[in-house]
């Protein structure tokens, strides 16, 4: 993979829920939806390596879309969450192998871990999925009216500290453990924290899902 | 405020601070050598440096030891250290005596973020980093510190998601106004990060040891996520980049899973891959941990894979299995009983 750092002018910074932010800026390169890209704000990786975001925008948008949250002892994210449109940031090139694939399959996510999914989304879809997603609070779940109006996609929203008709009532680990009839010739792609993913997967193999069918993408 | 601790700092960061606090330069020497050459457990005991010097250190810093809190021993006299870490958590140590060696296995993080499927660190998520001085604590603080003849970062975490911490570390070991240790009695492992590995290829001159585990693309993407983002085939070359020719070496971590990875293909596959590279490779056998669905290789099963890749040209042993009654050996260490269920955000 490539290293090498450029530099890109931010086009947009928005806060879209408490200290959680979507960055743009313009696209000037191919990739495939589910590819990361690292970002930093120096031009030398002497003090800091860039870390990974993946990309949330669809791979023919013209802009990039970054979503992040403050890492409040992270040496990158304090910062970058006060930048503004016309401010330079430096990228690697796109890379990464958790992609889509042409068939139905479920995509489970927390947090941020949401990104890759969207950009999956926004690609085109053209088989069914199942996306479980999970979130603390109702305003958790990012890009949720995006993911509801698709008529490709089955969504689960799964809140574990409020309450709400739309919203399971609870972790989605533990939505995952209630289900008696996860389909286990599909895909399960899995993207988050890795508390998150570990203690899904558990779950799924407990389930009779075979490894070979989890794919796992782990923030770090 | 809680004091900040010093043990841990490297030369440079101890001249920052001494000269922060207006005090000469030459201070900072003195410091190292009283951290890292002598035992003394409060700055009152720096005799060598004046009653103001020692005053205006005491204001903000502390020496920064922590001795084990829990230590099991397997009857196979490994013993496995429980040490308290600043944020109050734990991490392991496991020191493992051998005829002419004492090796010491070191955790550089509080539980891990790489998830791999076989490892039951990985299991407890992530809580933390290590500083330097939690690093280089386990071997300070360690009852058998003087019998210590190996250093080796294989305990809970991965190294080279904690690259400055680590490198600090190292630094303190192997410099002459720290520990004075060999590189060559330090061995780093780590699963191939790719930017942090480059910049200890670089840097450091200890030993790497890579967890391998698989050669092939899809097969490693499904024990070990990193290979999404970091291929083993990227890490090789990088590898093949650096001369090994002289003392520095570099080893492979192969854990052995019935069925998955340890057949004549896998052979064919690791010579392929390493082809051109001057390595050794471990082969480990599987502890199994809670709910995986991986079963170890046989012994016979990895008998014959070692011979099949020796004959291959590639120089491979079988890695004892030490601490197993204790939940000490590769792949078992976990402190995940302290993992704080309000803070998950799913």
């Amino acid at each position: 993979m490539d290293n090498e750092l450029r530099l890109v002018r931010l086009t947009s910074n928005t806060e879209i829920a408490d200290g959680v932010f979507v960055i743009t800026f313009k696209r000037d390169f191919e990739f495939t939806a589910g590819q990361v890209i690292g970002i930093s704000i120096e031009d030398n990786t002497n003090n800091n390596m860039p870390r990974l975001y993946s990309i949330a925008s669809g791979e023919d948008e013209a802009q990039v879309t970054i979503l992040f949250n403050i890492k409040d002892d992270g040496w990158l994210t304090p910062q970058l969450a006060t930048y503004k449109a016309g401010d330079a940031i430096y990228i690697t090139a796109p890379s990464g192998s958790f992609v889509n694939t042409n068939e139905p399959a479920h995509w489970i996510a927390a947090g941020t871990g949401i990104a890759p999914f969207r950009s999956m989304l926004r690609s085109g879809l053209t088989t069914p999925k199942t996306l479980i997603q999970g979130g603390r609070f109702k305003n958790s779940f990012y890009f949720e009216d995006e993911f509801k109006v698709h008529n490709q996609l089955k969504y689960i929203r799964c809140c574990s500290q409020e309450n709400d008709a739309e919203l399971y009532s609870g972790r989605l680990t533990v939505y995952l453990k209630e289900q008696s009839s996860l389909p286990s010739d599909q895909k399960y792609y899995l993207c988050g924290s890795p508390e998150m993913v570990v203690e899904v997967r558990d779950i799924l193999i407990s389930k009779h899902i075979p490894y070979e069918n989890i794919i796992a993408e782990i923030y770090f | 405020m809680a004091k900040e601790a010093l043990f841990g700092k490297t030369l440079g960061e101890l001249t920052e601070i001494v000269q922060q606090l207006g005090l000469p330069k030459f201070t900072a020497k003195q410091l190292a050598d009283w951290l890292y050459k002598k035992d003394i457990s409060s700055i009152e005991q720096m005799t060598n440096l004046s009653k103001k010097a020692r005053t205006l250190l005491d204001e903000k810093y502390e020496i920064g030891l922590s001795a084990h809190i829990d230590v099991q021993t397997s009857k196979d006299g490994t013993k496995k250290y429980l040490y308290p870490t600043i944020y109050g958590k734990f991490i392991e140590a496991a020191y493992i005596p051998d005829d002419q060696r004492a090796t010491l296995c070191v955790s550089s993080q509080v539980g891990c973020k790489m998830g791999c499927l076989f490892c039951m660190t990985g299991k407890q998520g992530f809580q933390g980093q290590l500083t330097s001085g939690e690093i280089i604590n386990q071997i300070k603080s360690l009852p058998e510190r003087e019998k210590l003849t190996n250093i080796v970062y294989m305990g809970m975490g991965e190294p080279f998601d904690n690259l400055t911490n680590v490198m600090n570390s190292l630094e303190v070991l192997t410099s002459d106004y720290g520990f004075g240790m060999s590189p060559r009695r330090i061995t780093v492992s780590s699963i191939g990060i790719l930017p942090s590995l480059k910049t200890f290829m670089d840097k450091s001159e200890c030993h790497l040891a890579i967890s391998l585990h698989s050669p092939f693309d899809e097969e490693r993407k499904k024990l070990m996520p990193i290979q999404h983002v970091y291929p083993i085939k990227e890490v090789i070359k990088l590898l093949k980049s650096y001369d090994f020719s002289g003392q520095r070496r570099v080893s492979f971590e192969y854990i052995m899973f019935e069925g998955v990875n340890d057949t004549p293909q896998h052979v064919k596959e690791l010579t392929r891959l390493l082809n051109g590279l001057k390595c050794r490779m471990n082969l480990i056998r599987f502890h199994a941990i809670p709910d995986t669905p991986l079963e170890g290789s046989p012994d016979s099963t990895i008998e014959e894979f070692k011979d099949a890749l020796n004959a291959k040209g590639i120089t491979t042993t079988i890695r004892r299995s030490r601490g197993m009654d204790i939940f000490a050996a590769c792949g078992m260490l976990s402190t995940k009983k302290l993992l704080d269920e309000e803070n998950k955000d799913f």
